[in-house]
């Protein structure tokens, strides 16, 4: 186990930079989610950590060691790939023991060890088996296997679940969770998919156009977003964002008046978005006044789609409710202290 | 009439009397034979939808029928005759009985093992190699090129390469001379002793290793496979162990040997090397065959599968081995089965440069030789018998890959 440290992590296709110098520590043990949007640098990133990527300026550090230029297999490191990369031409158990025997490890020895990775997922009856033989949360069983063989210092997820249907995805979400606080190994996680990242992580790394936006605890960026985009890529139903101006400590946005969050001082005539999350948004005699568009309940819940000056917003509500669509409502936040205020100008957070 | 206007009229009928009869035929079954209406509507589209496969069949059934199926039989029974009287095996034994057979059967064994081997080893080889490089491309036209030569063009190509002018003369054969250029210093033990002993030698134990790791399961026992698994393992494992065994002795050639420097070499008329370098001329032109089929198939090969093997540990050598290779196993033997059959075919080639002198001899001309020099009917058919009873069960064995190849 070691914590992984990167600085100022820069890389180029040829002209084409992608990583924009990043920075980011990820302590020892800790389970760390790279999510964003496809194209936004996070497998690149985790490539690089894999050595499976040249890295153009900046550096790696595993534990005390700069792995930069050291190649893949002595980075002691195990990667879980999206297709599972499993060995089609060898068993489950030659699939796990392989890089032990190419380490040189003795034939007992691996066989201990695969046998004991076997009991840990499940696998022991599929070792003979090959891998055409076995369903897909199986295959991504022995994938998880043949990392944990190897026993490293860190293991590297590259989105392992987005082959797996809805159901499986859960199931194996819990139990690569389980695994990690079993095993306690420092784990990187790539995914695209923002429930898999708050559910995951001990520590969630969101990141846009190969640079990093926010760092932080699952919950801490649900509640404090630093930026618009963290602010609409966490959470879902994602967050309802109006444009508006400060006016006599409140927000005014098209005809509406909003409460700004209290204790919150923003210069008069200041161009801001006012962030609400759904299940901020209630029933309220004065506020925003619109068409309800679409009614979802989802059983739990209800999600209210509705329609203002041609822009929607949502609504989440715990009741079962009333309204149909065609219904006027107004909506106001429930809570002022659950706004987020954003400059307009920057999308930072005030 | 101008040639040309001929080939155009029989391409126009030819294109036009195929395009006629697919198209009448369906109309005669659609509207004459099961129309699809009235109250039978349901009925005959299924019958004529049952039908219509057989219609496109019927032209290539005919032809196919007329000039393979018959000729097989045709000549099976030529076989069993000698001057129009039925003789039963009498050609077969009178064949049996010539050295010049047993010759050719023992020729065409060596070639049915070293050209697959040979074109298969250096097109896999070449494929690996011109993957990743950016003048790749180039490189595989190069190597690709001598299949578009034909086999005549070739083996006159290669007579050129191995010609012999008495010693007096400028040598016009490349072969004779690089050989007149080494005079038994220490360049010549250099190039041709230490050089290619360590080549065989490389070879060598490449062979044997694939031997054990081939059998290597049967001797460990536990999950062996099928039994066409386990016919696969032995027969390919005494395959490496014939050509481990030719080349053991190509080393204690090349070890003791005395070399006659010097003096231009006769290359064709030599014993038992004649036929390697005649051999060579189909290596160098299947090898581009091997390498593009080859060559696709490793591009298939999963790029994860690859990285991870990296992360795993493996060297270049062990992921081209362990990982890469295995994986395009089936197109290998598709390939190496494929020239198997082109060998015991081979023809022009020894045609062309010897003739079958100087015993190198092979079935296909022997055949000719029976058939349309001798003009002995009978025996030239029982060869063609022979060899079409050796090409069967690897043609039988190549579309049964081919089509689990396509699964």
């Amino acid at each position: 186990m070691a914590e992984v440290t990167i600085r100022a992590l820069k890389k180029s296709y040829g002209g084409l930079q992608v990583v924009h110098g990043l920075d980011l520590d990820i302590v020892d043990g800790e389970f760390v989610v790279l999510v964003g949007p496809s194209g936004c640098g996070k497998s690149t990133l985790l490539r690089m950590i894999a050595g499976l990527e040249e890295v153009t300026s900046g550096d790696i550090r595993i534990g005390e060691r700069r792995v930069n230029n050291l190649p893949p297999s002595e980075r002691d490191i195990a990667m879980v790939f999206q297709n599972y990369a499993l060995y089609p031409h060898k068993t489950v158990a030659a699939n796990m023991g392989f890089a032990l025997k190419m380490r040189g490890m003795d034939k007992a020895e691996i066989d201990q060890r695969v046998k004991r990775a076997a009991e840990v997922l499940g696998l022991t009856p599929y070792l003979d088996r090959f891998p055409r033989a076995l369903s897909g949360g199986q295959r991504q069983r022995v994938a998880m296997g043949r990392a944990i063989v190897r026993d490293p210092q860190v293991f590297l997820f590259d989105e392992p679940l987005s082959n797996l249907d809805a159901k499986l995805r859960v199931q194996m979400r819990t139990e690569i969770r389980e695994l990690h606080q079993r095993l306690k190994t420092t784990t990187v996680y790539v995914t695209h998919d923002q429930i898999e990242a708050m559910t995951m992580a001990d520590k969630i790394v969101v990141m846009q156009g190969g640079r990093i936006e926010q760092v932080g605890a699952p919950l801490e960026l649900y509640d404090r977003p630093a930026n618009t985009f963290v602010a609409s890529f966490i959470g879902s139903p994602s967050m309802n964002m109006i444009e508006g101006t400060v006016q006599g400590g409140t927000v005014r946005a098209g005809g509406a008046t909003l409460p700004l969050p209290p204790g919150m001082k923003v210069a008069e005539g200041r161009e801001v978005i006012y962030g609400i999350r759904p299940e901020n948004l209630g029933d309220s005699p004065d506020g925003i006044r619109g068409t309800i568009a679409v009614v979802e309940p989802t059983g739990s819940e209800t999600h209210v789609v509705v329609r203002i000056e041609g822009r929607e917003l949502v609504a989440v509500f715990r009741d079962r409710i009333s309204h149909r669509p065609g219904d006027q409502i107004t909506l106001a936040p429930v809570d002022p202290a659950g706004v987020h205020l954003f400059d307009k100008a920057t999308g930072t957070r005030f | 009439m101008n040639p040309a206007l001929q080939a155009l009229i029989v391409i126009v009928v030819g294109v036009g009397g195929c395009v006629g009869y697919f198209f009448l035929s369906n109309l005669f079954l659609d509207k004459v034979l099961f129309p699809a209406r009235g109250p039978n509507a349901g009925v005959n589209t299924s019958r004529a939808n049952m039908i219509r496969p057989w219609l496109f069949l019927f032209p290539a059934m005919v032809a196919l029928g007329l000039y393979l199926a018959y000729p097989v039989f045709a000549t099976a029974w030529l076989s069993l005759n000698r001057n129009g009287e039925f003789v039963g095996l009498a050609n077969y034994s009178a064949m049996f009985g010539e050295p010049k057979f047993w010759e050719s059967m023992r020729n065409n064994m060596l070639w049915l093992v070293v050209v697959p081997a040979g074109s298969t080893a250096f097109g896999l080889l070449a494929a690996q190699l011109t993957d990743r490089i950016r003048w790749g491309n180039l490189a595989k036209s190069l190597i690709f090129m001598p299949m578009a030569i034909s086999f005549v063009g070739a083996s006159v190509i290669w007579k050129l390469i191995y010609d012999t002018r008495p010693v007096e003369q400028a040598q016009i054969g490349l072969l004779n001379a690089l050989w007149l250029k080494f005079e038994g210093g220490i360049g010549s033990f250099l190039l041709l002793r230490l050089l290619p002993g360590l080549f065989v030698l490389a070879m060598l134990a490449l062979l044997l290793w694939a031997v054990w790791a081939l059998l290597r399961p049967l001797v460990k026992g536990g999950s062996a496979g099928g039994f066409w698994v386990l016919a696969g393992r032995i027969v390919g494992a005494l395959v490496a162990l014939f050509l481990a065994w030719e080349l053991a002795t190509w080393l204690v050639g090349i070890a003791g040997n005395d070399l006659p420097y010097g003096q231009p070499m006769t290359w064709l008329s030599m014993p038992y090397w004649n036929s390697y370098f005649l051999m060579a001329v189909l290596i160098w032109i299947q090898t581009g065959f091997a390498m593009v089929i080859l060559s696709a198939a490793l591009r298939g090969v999963p790029e994860d599968t690859i990285e991870a093997a990296l992360l795993d540990g493996a060297n270049p050598f062990q992921i081209f081995f362990q990982i890469k290779v295995p994986q395009i196993m089936p197109t290998i033997v598709v390939v190496w089965t494929t020239i198997t059959i082109v060998v015991l075919k081979v023809f022009d080639i020894v045609l062309a440069m010897t003739n079958g002198q100087w015993e190198t001899q092979v079935l296909a001309n022997y055949m000719y030789d029976k058939l349309f020099r001798a003009l002995d009917w009978g025996m030239g058919s029982a060869s063609a018998m022979i060899i079409m009873l050796l090409v069967t069960p690897i043609l039988v064995w190549n579309v049964y890959n081919a089509r689990k190849e396509m699964r």
